[in-house]
């Protein structure tokens, strides 16, 4: 390597430094892991960055070498990760819950519940998903990989990426509506309409 | 059930995969003419476009100094 591979090197790493930070910490749950996956990624891509032939594809490569380092790091622990789907379980609906289309002429609901919906009540709903499905999320809605990508990295079917991301999103609001009702923020009795669903 | 109601049942289960853009063309052009026509799919598609953004911008965290001192100190070794 030469000083012009160091130097691209450390521009991109200090640049990424925040998402690269944000996504161990969504992956790991812990400051001190995602510390340790973040160096670990790190000194990995600089091992093989000879084999980069792209540099426009730095990023995406860089993430995927977060990503591996993670996966592999938990391969043992995915094994026992996964709850059997139940298929006659139905989707939780943030938005089904909200809408109340004969009520509040003058609101929404839903923007209201957005509006009031913080970083931080988002960060405890994802915390929350059992790992596979936490996976599947972060590298499908926080990495931006597509679904064959994600399959690819998990070492399981395009299929199985689909139906554990249904189910991620669906624990996901299940855990905000939730979260939001125990603070008060949306009324309890609204949750009794639903009693019947 | 009306076409329409159907249509929209159509459009919801598909819904995800329309906002993960994992459709074909054609696929996707029919659900954007639905969601054009029809103001509670459209309703229910932004709203799941605007938790999936917030959703998105975890990815991004201030990193702990410590963490910057760790990666300047890999940087210089290599």
């Amino acid at each position: 390597m030469d000083d012009g591979d160091r130097a691209f090197f450390r521009a991109e790493i200090e640049r990424l430094t925040n998402r690269l930070y944000g996504t161990a910490l969504r992956l790991t749950r812990n400051s001190a892991d995602a510390e340790d996956l973040v160096s670990e990624a790190v000194t990995k891509a600089w091992a093989s960055l000879g084999q980069l032939e792209d540099r426009q594809a730095f990023e995406k490569w860089l993430f995927r070498i977060l990503t591996n380092c993670f996966i592999s790091g938990r391969r043992a622990a995915r094994e026992q990760v996964m709850e059997k789907p139940d298929d006659a379980e139905q989707l939780f609906s943030l938005f089904e819950r909200l809408h109340q289309p004969f009520l509040l002429w003058w609101s929404n609901p839903e923007r209201e519940f957005l509006n009031k919906l913080l970083r931080e009540d988002i960060e405890r709903a994802l915390d929350a998903l059992p790992e596979g499905f936490r996976a599947v999320v972060i590298l499908v809605e926080v990495e931006g990989y597509s679904y064959a990508e994600a399959a690819d990295l998990l070492g399981v079917p395009v299929g199985t990426v689909r139906s554990r991301l249904s189910r991620a999103r669906s624990l996901l609001q299940r855990t905000l509506w939730d979260q939001a009702q125990a603070a008060g923020v949306i009324a309890r009795k609204r949750d009794e309409e639903h009693v019947h669903d | 059930m009306t076409d329409e109601q159907l249509r929209c049942e159509e459009v919801i289960a598909h819904l995800f995969a329309y906002l993960d853009e994992e459709m074909d063309a054609a696929r996707r052009a029919e659900i954007d003419g639905h969601l054009q026509a029809c103001r509670g799919c459209y309703s229910r598609a932004e709203f799941e476009r605007a938790l999936r953004a917030k959703v998105r911008e975890l990815g991004e965290k201030n990193a702990p100094e410590n963490l910057r001192q760790r990666l300047k100190a890999l940087l210089d070794q290599f």
